[in-house]
């Protein structure tokens, strides 16, 4: 196997992995278009990082978990709904960061790459940074689980029952950042929420407990990404997308089976 | 008192600008079932907040004896339905908790037959004990009810107050309750807070129902209290008096 698919396979699954859990919690906590917004933002991270010349991926972090405070904030301080909030910074930041990128003409950078992900380019010192980020935020679910699944269930019972929840929140925001800096190189800004609701999804009609579905997500989103790469290594198609597909026909497949009773 | 849980005093609250509580008090002891009723919008849900730790009011003091270990029961759960998470589970959310002492906490409360059953699949009776399982599992020292008997038929009501009752006698907790009706609630009581704001009138149920305060706050249905049950159809403004256009409907034991 060439080196570059091996990388590229690696890191696809790196990524898979830590999607399951983290994206059954965006599930249940109905927060897709919130990871979507993050994710959007992500671009405007790139633009900042290669202004003020710091690693784009901590320039990507920073950026998802200012934006994910600065949504809070508005959340707090004025009436439009969540949804509406989120549709405004969404594009919004997308916008910026185009903007900002093509301002920066000594600057050669592949939007498409950033927009889509280029999987096939990921070098050494990305998949360090790929496999680092994902094993970051797989060891810190481990200890957050009970916690975030009582704060998922019910906010304020779990605040009277002695739980930071404001802390809890944030934390699982600023891991939802990180997972969308990582991932940013596999499949891209625009198609980041799916890798992390696809799987989950597609895993939610077969489970009888979050654990089983966290796993579940995961393995379907580790197949999704040998898939993915098979059909762009044989036809020669773009591997974020064609990963995507991937999940998204393991979604459907779901359904072919009749569900547990 | 020294066996005071919580004390509550001069507790101010506003929303938008608008006063959502103006001075109101509130203390619980052990041992001691209380009891806050008044109308809609009367305030009852921010003071329970209040007392939770979950607001904190714009003046006035919340003193909560010092680690106090508090039970809440809240009005309602909403479970996202892609969530897999069985009765078992969502009890053992609270830490340290294994099957045998979750299954002890169910049958104390009479619901050990759905510990299997996924959560989103319990009926709104069978819920209301699963939440005060969950609130039985902490080992309250004071015991916090919001509206416990919402969507509970009358029947299933009257024993889930003789529950709370005989959970009190066990534990030896206060129990804070909230109710926005009176039936039932006037036997199962040591103290009734009357709220509209402030607080009204409180005391034990005989003394409060014939309180003048009580009685402008709830008209008719204060009189014949012990007699009948009865549903709220109208609403009072600060001053008591009724406000809702709505005329009142008769129901089938209404003597008036």
């Amino acid at each position: 196997m060439p080196d570059f698919l091996l990388n590229a396979l690696l890191a696809g699954l790196a990524l898979a992995l830590v999607a399951g859990p983290l994206g059954s919690f965006v599930v249940w906590r109905r927060m897709a278009y919130f990871g979507d917004t993050l994710s959007h933002s992500a671009l405007l991270g790139v633009a900042l990082g290669l202004l003020l010349e710091v690693n784009l991926t901590l320039a990507v972090i920073t950026c998802c978990v200012l934006l994910a405070v600065l949504l809070v904030t508005l959340q707090q301080r004025q009436p439009l709904a969540s949804d509406t909030l989120l549709g405004i910074l969404a594009h919004s930041s997308l916008s910026l960061g185009l903007v900002s990128l093509s301002f920066m003409q000594e600057v050669r950078i592949d939007l498409m790459a950033y927009l889509f992900g280029d999987l096939l380019a990921v070098s050494p010192t990305d998949l360090v940074w790929i496999i680092g980020g994902s094993a970051v935020v797989l060891l810190a679910l481990i200890p957050l689980w009970r916690p975030l699944l009582a704060v998922t269930v019910h906010e304020e019972l779990a605040k009277v029952e002695g739980l930071p929840v404001a802390a809890i929140r944030l934390t699982l925001m600023l891991l939802i950042a990180v997972v969308i800096a990582v991932a940013m190189k596999i499949v891209g800004v625009l198609l980041i929420t799916s890798l992390l609701i696809i799987p989950a999804a597609a895993a939610q009609r077969h489970a009888r407990t979050p654990e089983q579905m966290a796993l579940g997500a995961s393995l379907i989103g580790l197949l999704a990404v040998c898939m993915g790469l098979a059909l762009s290594w044989y036809e020669d198609t773009p591997a974020g997308p064609s990963i995507v597909i991937s999940a998204a026909a393991l979604f459907l497949l779901s359904f072919a089976w009749r569900r547990r009773a | 008192m020294s066996d005071a849980l919580i004390r509550l005093d001069d507790v101010h609250v506003r929303f938008a600008n608008q006063a959502v509580l103006e001075g109101a008090q509130l203390q619980v002891h052990r041992g001691e079932i209380v009891t806050l009723i008044g109308p809609n919008g009367a305030g009852k849900t921010t003071l329970v907040r209040a007392v939770l730790g979950l607001l904190k009011p714009d003046s006035g003091k919340v003193w909560r004896k010092p680690r106090l270990r508090v039970g809440y029961m809240p009005q309602k759960l909403h479970v996202d339905p892609t969530l897999p998470l069985s009765v078992l589970r969502f009890l053992r959310l609270v830490p340290g908790v294994d099957r045998p002492r979750v299954l002890a906490a169910l049958q104390e409360v009479g619901a050990e037959h759905v510990i299997d059953s996924p959560l989103q699949s319990v009926s709104g009776g069978e819920m209301q004990r699963v939440l005060l399982a969950r609130a039985l599992l902490r080992e309250p020292e004071l015991l916090v009810l919001d509206e416990p008997v919402q969507g509970v038929d009358v029947a299933g009501q009257a024993e889930l107050y003789r529950l709370i009752g005989r959970l009190r006698e066990r534990y030896g907790c206060g129990v804070l309750m909230v109710s926005h009706d009176l039936h039932l609630v006037m036997s199962a009581t040591d103290q009734v807070v009357c709220l509209n704001r402030h607080v009204c009138c409180s005391g034990h149920p005989e003394q409060v129902s014939t309180d003048p305060a009580f009685i402008e706050l709830f008209g008719q249905d204060a009189r014949s209290l012990a007699v009948y049950h009865h549903q709220h159809d109208h609403s009072h403004d600060l001053h008591g008096s009724v406000v809702s256009g709505k005329a009142h409907v008769h129901g089938p034991n209404c003597k008036h």
